[in-house]
């Protein structure tokens, strides 16, 4: 092709090219690396660990229930098991491994960037993780054991009366450390993305997975800090005798909550929105077609987040003291921008050519689990319905429908770009076994969690002496959660049989964008070429210049014998 | 450069929307102070990059016909290792850890940030290790 | 802000519409409501008060929502699946963009959006509502446990854990709980009501209930409040008025109105310490 610029483009002030890097090498290396590639895969290791610590959590809580009056665990500890399965699962997992691991290795290879704006910062965002992650974990080592309020944490329940001990002062410090860990993350993707994308890398043309990183980071930016100030307001009202969550020294025990889901909220989206963007490329690429809507989704995408800093309140319907109306409708409009994705991922998939691969049957386990956990939500937008589901297993479900539905994306994610990352395929054979269990665990685990919350079984129960013919339905959700875990363990048996198996060449799927125009894995600084860019598929329309994507109503040019070629 | 500011400021202006509605609707006041400081984030960033858009060339990667050739130069300093974002982090560590169990980890928690601090300003200044 | 000047005869022509596009979207949604009756429950039940019966219906209509949009997904999903399955090396049509199609998938979710919205206010209106009632019941949830007062009456039952306390109410009355907390966060939740609240300390969160038939329903506290949580049962009992009338005179005896009296000061003791009087914590919704 004459449109490829050889050779390379970023010129560095010392090494002036791109010969390897001759850093220190073994531990010393990766204590000391700013290289957003090898940061982004120590995040993505350290937030598999946290999914399966969080999971082992899940299948005691699982074990427990599996009979009304369960002796597994005491009251006591399985207040800190649930405690600390969310908060590892939310805090330590979910977001992370969404904003540390797969933007960090792939969003500055989308843009044809060498590197994070500030690498050394991107390294400090991985230290403060991974102390944060340990700090919040070692409440376990301690005499009165981890937090146990809930991750959410609510005042006054979260006070020094309520809960003494150092567990739950190791929980507000480790998130105080992930939160700067988020925060640091956020302004290196925004500067990332305003200032060092490729010559015609318009903003019109990023991928949909680095415009999703872009909000996902202009919302942590937003949230984020909302959370740090709450936290330190409760460690001082712990330590220092202030009364600002305390109703004894004229506090406000709901402040803690506006300020709590102001960042909650919005977080909920700051773990979606990374996954949505990882969908959408890979129902792109295996159906072999531009994404349908791609405007249309960045609109979409951008109006959650305008919107999801006005919901905050839906978790809070019950409290009796927010304003109904306002968040039930503000709640309801989001479902509006959702739809839209929705229907564009099927659109995407319409007339294309649809290759079932690991990652694309992934991308489509989480459509419908989404589906069913967005539908869900709805309902819980609606304040009359929240009163009798909110707090019940009915809220579980819910959440789980869509965080399981993340947990497929996030497994999409790895078997797309873990070729990218590693240079390496993992086992197709195994991968689907994978996701059958994944899939299948998924909805066998959380569909009866909904019909025991609108048969009124409460969450954060250790027993249910009271309503022991709830056994069968949570049985079934333990069996479904023992196949969820089945599901990872295949994960760890297909990345340790296919180690360094099946080479994947640079760009294994016919892919788009421009991550998969440089080689697997990619050269320090990312690029020894790069294509002209001229739509939001570089690497797509370098490949096949004679099918780029077509407006509406415009057709395609006289050459259908040229598909042949292919 | 345009498209990023308006992104900004269309977002503070919807919150500033939504602010000035849920205020005087609820009365409820952290809530209103939230979202008032949201728009504000949106605007003071947004405003800037407008302004700077308004009084910068075009930039390569603003430029939809651009050729690769337009983007050859020097980017930017990365360095390519650096043993200061781990020394903050243990410092960061440490300082949360006095949190939980005494201060007197303060000492080594401040020592490690204020080593990391000066450490690395100084090694950003000779442009990073490679 | 000032807003433009619309031409005189805009403005009523605009709000027409509106009230138009409302009554569409709300219509077949109202229709679905009423006939609650013969549509099945989708796994929840329609309770025993009025609210209860209503916020069931509304559920109905929202599954029936759900049911057809979902319906209409997971067809249009598997279609594709099925039907564009890769079958060969030749790269398809790369058709991105089809402007009314997408704004269709825009508008039409919007409208059911505000059908629902309007659906939901009228159901919310009448949980939320506080009409006058001679009956008060002022509940204070406690760690862990629950108190019932009568103010007015002697009578007063508490009780911790699964000892279950029993809350007596009499049938088609509309009764006013004052609902509060003495420590951390509780929830009010009565499956057969339909309805939970948080207890708060400091909070005097108000409403009203209607139970509609006589009969024992459990009732259970669903806010994480510490380690007793799982446990935290209470009973509300809905007898005859004549019955209710019986058992509250049964409150009689010199030990029983002393330590109601000596309940009710405390309790507004702790109620006089909170934040209540806050408007801006309180004042809304109602
Ligand atoms: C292996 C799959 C999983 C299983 C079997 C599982 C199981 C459960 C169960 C049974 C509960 C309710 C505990 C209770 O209320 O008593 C729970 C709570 C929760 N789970 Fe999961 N879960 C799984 C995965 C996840 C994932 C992937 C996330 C997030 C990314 C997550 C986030 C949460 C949160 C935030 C809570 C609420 C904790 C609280 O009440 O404070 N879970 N989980
Ligand atoms: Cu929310
Ligand atoms: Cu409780």
């Amino acid at each position: 092709m004459t449109d490829v610029l050889d050779p390379p483009v970023h010129v560095e002030p010392h090494d002036g090219g791109h010969e390897e890097h001759h850093g220190p090498t073994g531990i010393l290396n990766w204590l000391t690396t700013t290289d957003h590639k090898v940061i982004g895969l120590s995040y993505t290791v350290t937030a598999v660990i946290m999914l399966v610590i969080g999971g082992l959590f899940a299948e005691i809580i699982r074990g427990q229930l599996a009979t009304p009056n369960g002796t597994l665990v005491s009251l006591a500890q399985y207040n800190e098991l649930f405690t600390m399965h969310g908060s590892v699962m939310i805090y330590l997992f979910a977001g992370p491994f969404a904003f540390g691991a797969l933007a960090n290795i792939i969003v500055p290879i989308q843009i044809g960037a060498p590197d994070m704006a500030f690498p050394r910062l991107n390294a400090l965002s991985y230290w403060l993780y991974l102390t944060g992650a340990i700090t919040m974990l070692s409440g376990f080592f301690t005499a009165g054991g981890a937090a146990n309020f809930g991750w959410v944490g609510y005042a006054p329940l979260s006070n020094s009366l309520n809960t003494p001990g150092a567990g739950a002062d190791l929980w507000i410090g480790g998130l105080l450390l992930t939160g700067f860990s988020a925060i640091f993350t956020g302004v290196n993707l925004v500067a990332t993305i305003f200032y060092l994308r490729a010559p015609g890398m318009t903003m019109f043309r990023m991928p949909i997975f680095t415009w999703n990183m872009l909000v996902t980071a202009i919302l942590i930016l937003l949230a984020f800090p909302v959370l740090t100030a709450g936290l330190i307001m409760l460690y001082a009202d712990r330590h220092f005798g202030t009364h600002i969550y305390s109703v004894a020294g004229g506090g406000v025990p709901v402040l803690w909550q506006h300020i709590f889901w102001f960042w909650g909220h919005p977080e909920v989206y700051i773990l979606a929105l990374p996954f949505f963007g990882m969908v959408t490329e890979i129902i792109a690429v295996f159906s072999r077609k531009p994404v349908f809507g791609y405007k249309g989704m960045i609109f979409a995408t951008l109006t959650i987040a305008a919107l999801s800093l006005g919901v905050w309140a839906h978790h809070m319907f019950t409290t009796g003291v927010v304003l109904l109306p306002f968040f039930s409708i503000m709640s309801l409009l989001i479902a509006v921008p959702t739809g839209i994705k929705m229907f564009n991922w099927i659109g995407t998939m319409w007339r294309g050519q649809i290759w079932f691969s690991t990652a694309m049957l992934m991308a489509i386990g989480f459509l419908f689990t989404f589906l069913i956990g967005g539908l869900t939500g709805i309902y819980l937008a609606s304040p009359p319905l929240d009163f009798f589901t909110h707090d019940t297993y009915f809220v579980v479900a819910h959440f789980h429908s869509v965080v399981m539905a993340l947990v497929l994306a996030g497994m999409a994610g790895l078997y797309y770009w873990g070729p990218k990352i590693t240079g390496y395929l993992l086992n197709e054979k195994i991968g689907k076994a994978q996701f059958w269990f994944l899939f299948i665990g998924s909805q066998v685990f959380t569909i009866p969690l909904y019909i025991l919350g609108l048969q009124g079984m409460p969450r954060r129960m250790a027993v249910y002496p009271h309503d022991p013919q709830w056994k069968m339905l949570n049985d079934l959700s333990t069996l479904g959660a023992v196949l969820i875990g089945l599901s990872t363990v295949l994960f760890v048996v297909n990345v340790v049989v296919s180690w360094k198996k099946y080479p994947a060449g640079d760009n294994p799927w016919d892919a788009h964008t421009l991550e998969w125009f440089t080689t697997s894995p990619p050269p320090h600084h990312n690029f020894y070429r790069l294509p002209q860019i001229r739509s939001e598929r570089p690497t797509w329309d370098h490949n096949h210049p004679e099918h780029r994507a077509l407006h509406h109503g415009e057709h395609e040019p006289a050459h259908e014998n040229a598909g042949a070629k292919q | 450069m345009k498209v990023e500011a308006k992104i900004l400021l269309g977002l503070g202006l919807f919150f500033g929307l939504m602010c000035a509605v849920y205020w005087n609707w609820s009365l409820e006041n952290a809530g209103g102070v939230m979202m008032f400081a949201a728009m504000l984030l949106g605007f003071l960033p947004g405003s800037y990059y407008y302004w700077w858009s308004r009084r910068m060339k075009q930039r390569p990667e603003d430029n939809p016909q651009a050729t690769q050739t337009q983007g050859a130069g020097v980017v930017g300093a990365f360095p390519g290792s650096s043993i200061f974002p781990f020394v903050m982090g243990m410092g960061a560590f440490f300082v949360v850890l006095a949190l939980v169990f005494g201060i007197w980890l303060l000492v080594p928690g401040l020592g490690l940030v204020v080593w990391a601090l000066l450490g690395g300003t100084a090694e950003g200044r000779r442009g990073g290790q490679h | 802000m000032p807003t433009p000047a619309l031409p005189p005869q805009g403005a009523p022509d605009r709000s027409r519409r509106w009230r138009r596009v409302r009554r569409a979207a709300a219509l077949p949604l109202a229709a679905l409501v009423l006939s609650g009756c013969t549509v099945p429950g989708f796994g929840a039940s329609a309770g025993v008060t009025e609210s209860s019966k209503s916020a069931f219906h509304l559920w109905q209509g929202f599954s029936i929502g759900a049911v057809i949009i979902g319906a209409l997904v997971v067809v249009l999903m598997i279609y594709a699946m099925l039907r564009y399955r890769r079958k060969g090396d030749h790269i398809p049509v790369q058709h991105q963009y089809h402007l009314p199609l997408e704004v269709i998938y825009t508008v039409v979710p919007i409208l059911i959006v505000f059908g629902l919205f309007a659906a939901t206010l009228v159901v919310e209106n009448k949980a939320t509502a506080n009409p006058q009632t001679n009956v008060v019941v002022n509940v204070n949830a406690f760690q862990w446990g629950w108190q019932f007062l009568y103010p007015g009456t002697h009578a007063l039952v508490y009780g911790q854990t699964t000892q279950s306390p029993t809350m007596e109410i009499p049938v088609n009355t509309n009764v006013h709980i004052n609902l509060t907390s003495t420590d951390v966060i509780h929830g009010f939740y009565v499956h057969a009501f339909n309805f939970s609240r948080y207890a708060l300390p400091g909070v005097v969160n108000q409403f009203t209930i209607r139970a509609q038939s006589t009969g024992t329903f459990f009732g259970q506290c669903t806010q994480l409040c510490g380690l007793y949580h799982s446990l935290m049962f209470f009973q509300v009992k809905v007898v005859s008025a004549s019955d209710y009338a019986k058992w509250i005179a049964s409150f009689n005896n010199p030990a029983d109105i002393a330590a109601a009296a000596a309940a009710l000061k405390t309790t507004n003791a702790e109620l006089a310490s909170g934040v209540a009087s806050k408007n801006t914590y309180t004042k809304f919704g109602r």
